[in-house]
């Protein structure tokens, strides 16, 4: 189910040196049309759907068009991620709609603060069982 | 062949960016984050530098990249032992109980991290029903730490609201290598984009790895990274075989497309010794989409039967032609190899398709809510339910998501197709194909022969390995690969300050190391005029037709899906013959960008994984997997010869493979 462009409401990312789509794409599959300054699949099919490339897209001008050696015309499954759940929208081949919404996360984006509350590392321990916080369990 | 080299005169020759560091992490998944989250705290009042080299943006890159809606391994009320029990008799009778038993003990710690950082993990509510990570929140629920419930798909999974898994242990793994970072001046120690070809031996001492050499995939520049120690977590390999889609489908592999053998193959070049290379996994998935099964078998209570109805694990007839091939207690156990061997029997018979029952386990569900609750309240949980059902696929498989509402399909309503897909390499889901590892050595009964004093260290002195490519101890999983990368990482710095003498000095001189990664710019460059179409040239082979290749060699000769997973000596012999041929024809592999550079070098170490995995199913003499592979000249289980460990060595100058066993045996009863 390759991820594909929408002509019309892609800038390019223009304010950015590269596309938010490029940045996150894992497999390095959106590429920037720099006569046109808009983005485009270059690979779509290494394309795993994974869908990062259109949760990130800030004008949502990114979606995902079904792999056509197996998927029947006219099914599409939209995302709208926000910083704490995500909404989906599903819309049938047959015309029903399904929506849901689901939690992300349970803390603000960047507040993670992974180390204080923690104890220093004890080098005693450093050959043996545990972690630096944690006792290995015996049973 | 002549090994060819690139000289430059076709192409520019690349910026060159070399970092010094201490520990080095190669990869940036679950693993190499849990690296960096552990290292951190032991590097920091040492002074040591941690760097983290990733091929893609950290906060989704890896297995975990799109998301996942269960941990599958959190030991929680169980116990440890029985972890060792489970996954032993998944993987057919041949684990190393010490690495598994040293991953469980240290597991839900990570899990523990995980909600504390922020992902939502479902609760038990009061009336028995699930909550998920908001609503268990609002309910005043407790962490699993101080003693909340999770919900338990199986014994060893909970339900999590997945979608931002990555995105929040990615967060934490930059804030180490940020602190890090402070804590030892350096400019930069996280590097996106940056593709590793190739671990290069040290000048001084020839057991040792000096540095890990690639390129930028953004920009002409080559990277050199030398480091006194290596965490390895470049993962498993995908898109080996011939996949079941023929065009762009094959993109949807069940594991993730960009798991391109990386981590096996920069091993095995640098001699770090193999084992179990021989397994594989082939999961049955929904068909296509490649859907999960786990949550409908276990949470669900899905069945999935023949076209006829018919339970394919129950037929008789089956089961006494199992039991004289492979004994009873392999059959016995039905692991996943075993059960993917009886569905496939019913396929052959033209029994199929293999339908999972979801509706008749949706309706069984709904019933049972509504006498259970009255209508009005059954109805609402039936409501909750059928998301839940859906988030299982928009967590983690978005596309089996798209599948369904392409063909119109409501899994209360219709049942669906499962099929097994082609193999894959690796060794944290249900697979243990890796490099053979020291253990931890305090677990007792443990061989001498199994502990070399640093956990989670290869064969090579300095090189450790961790996540998909540590062999012999499947059924990580997510959570399971962080805390391996922890483990790996603190041992990592157990050896560095053990031995702080060595300054690594990489035998070869740049030109030369810039001469190798980038031929295949060089042999485009040079030819790319020839034709009008630089498509098709007969002086190069452009990558997506070295992948083609390879999978066409794997598919047929070495027991893909076209032969119903079926090799023998004579096949994987002239397989490995094909092979060669591939292997001595990268030299002339042909990248006109970056991204094609990228993917020239990401087959070939698909190549070296696939060829790793025909030597050792050609050593085997026997069917160690039945349902994932066949050899047909020894098709059984011969416990009293197999019951071992089949190891193997690469060396990267003459392309040859030494084969050994090693003894294998339980340090925890059956």
């Amino acid at each position: 189910m390759p991820s594909f462009v929408i002509a019309e409401k892609c800038d390019g990312c223009k304010a950015q040196d590269k596309t938010a789509c490029q940045y996150i794409c894992p497999n390095d599959l959106m590429a920037l049309n720099r006569d046109i300054m808009k983005a485009f699949n270059q690979e779509p099919e290494q394309c795993w759907e994974c869908y990062n490339c259109v949760k990130i897209c800030p004008q949502q001008a990114i979606e995902v068009r079904g792999y056509q050696d197996f998927n029947p015309l006219g099914g599409n499954v939209i995302p709208m991620r926000g910083t704490d759940s995500i909404m989906w929208t599903i819309k049938f081949r047959n015309g029903v709609l399904k929506r849901f919404k689901f939690p992300i996360r349970t803390t603000a984006e960047a507040s993670i603060d992974c180390y204080t509350g923690k104890p220093e590392a004890d080098f005693a321990n450093l050959k043996g069982p545990g972690f630096f916080n944690y006792v290995a369990r015996t049973e | 062949m002549e090994k060819e080299t690139c000289n430059f005169s076709y192409c520019e020759k690349p910026e060159v960016v070399e970092v010094e560091t201490d520990l080095l992490l190669l990869g940036g998944g679950m693993s190499a984050c849990g690296a960096a989250y552990e290292a951190t705290r032991w590097a920091n009042p040492k002074g040591i530098k941690i760097t983290m080299v990733d091929k893609a943006a950290t906060d989704r890159s890896g297995a975990v990249a799109m998301g996942l809606s269960a941990i599958n391994t959190y030991i929680g009320e169980n116990k440890v032992e029985d972890y060792v029990r489970y996954v032993r008799n998944d993987l057919m009778g041949i684990t190393r109980d010490d690495l598994v038993f040293d991953l469980g003990r240290h597991v839900d710690d990570s899990v523990h991290l995980f909600e504390e950082w922020g992902l939502p993990i479902w609760k038990k509510g009061d009336d028995g029903f699930s909550l998920d990570g908001f609503q268990a929140k609002d309910a005043g629920k407790t962490s699993l730490k101080e003693g909340g419930t999770p919900v338990r798909s199986g014994k060893w999974q909970i339900m999590i609201n997945g979608e931002s898994y990555k995105a929040i242990v990615a967060e934490a793994a930059k804030k180490a290598l940020d602190e890090n970072k402070k804590a030892t001046g350096v400019e930069q120690n996280h590097y996106e984009r940056v593709f590793i070809v190739r671990l290069f031996k040290d000048a001084n001492d020839p057991t040792r790895v000096a540095a890990a050499v690639g390129f930028s995939v953004r920009e002409h520049k080559m990277y050199v990274f030398k480091a006194k120690t290596i965490c390895l977590g470049a993962g498993g390999a995908v898109n080996v075989f011939r996949p079941r889609s023929s065009k762009e489908g094959q993109g949807r592999a069940w594991y993730p497309v960009w798991n391109s053998g990386s981590g096996y193959a920069l091993g095995m070049q640098a001699g770090a010794e193999l084992t179990l290379m021989e397994n594989r996994f082939v999961p049955a998935r929904f068909k296509d989409g490649y859907g999960p099964v786990g949550a409908w078998f276990l949470f669900f209570k899905c069945k999935a039967t023949n076209a006829l109805g018919e339970d394919y694990c129950a037929n008789e007839e089956y089961l006494a032609e199992a039991r004289a091939k492979y004994g009873d207690k392999y059959v016995d156990k039905m692991g996943t190899a075993m059960r993917n061997h009886l569905m496939m029997k019913d396929m052959k018979a033209g029994k199929g398709p293999i339908m999972m029952n979801t509706h008749e386990a949706m309706q069984a569900i709904n019933k049972t809510f509504v006498e259970q609750l009255g209508e009005k309240e059954g109805k609402k949980k039936i409501k909750h339910l059928e998301a839940e059902a859906w988030e299982d696929f928009l967590d983690m498989c978005i596309g089996q998501a798209g599948l369904w509402a392409s063909k119109s399909i409501e899994p209360d309503k219709t049942p669906s197709e499962i099929m097994p897909t082609e193999p894959y390499l690796l060794g944290s889901h249900a697979g243990c194909a890796g490099f053979w590892c020291s253990g931890p050595g305090d677990i007792e009964g443990t061989p001498e022969s199994w502990s070399w004093g640093y956990n989670r260290m290869s064969t090579v002195p300095g090189l450790f390995m961790m996540g998909d490519i540590v062999g012999a101890s499947g059924h990580k999983f997510s959570s399971g690969s962080h805390a391996e990368g922890r483990l790996a990482a603190k041992n990592a710095i157990a050896y560095m300050l053990d031995n702080p003498d060595f300054v690594p000095t990489p035998r070869r001189s740049l030109d030369e190391m810039m001469g190798e990664i980038y031929l295949p710019y060089e042999v485009y460059e040079q030819h790319k005029t020839y034709s009008t179409d630089p498509a098709i040239n007969p002086h190069y082979i452009k990558p997506d037709m070295l992948q083609t290749r390879l999978q066409k060699i794997s598919d047929e000769y070495f027991g893909g899906c076209s032969t119903w997973y079926m090799t023998s000596r004579t096949m994987l012999n002239e397989g490995l013959a094909q092979l060669q041929m591939l292997k001595e024809d990268s030299s002339k592999m042909a990248a006109g960008t970056l991204h094609e550079l990228m993917r020239c070098w990401e087959n070939y170490h698909r190549i070296l994984s696939v060829e790793a995995h025909a030597r050792h199913i050609l050593y085997r003499e026997e069917s160690r997997y039945p349902g994932y592979y066949y050899r047909g000249d020894h098709d059984f289980i011969d416990d009293v010869n197999w019951k071992v460990f089949t190891c193997s060595t690469y060396d990267h100058a003459t392309g040859e493979f030494t084969m050994s066993k090693r003894d294998h045996k339980n340090l925890f009863s059956d």
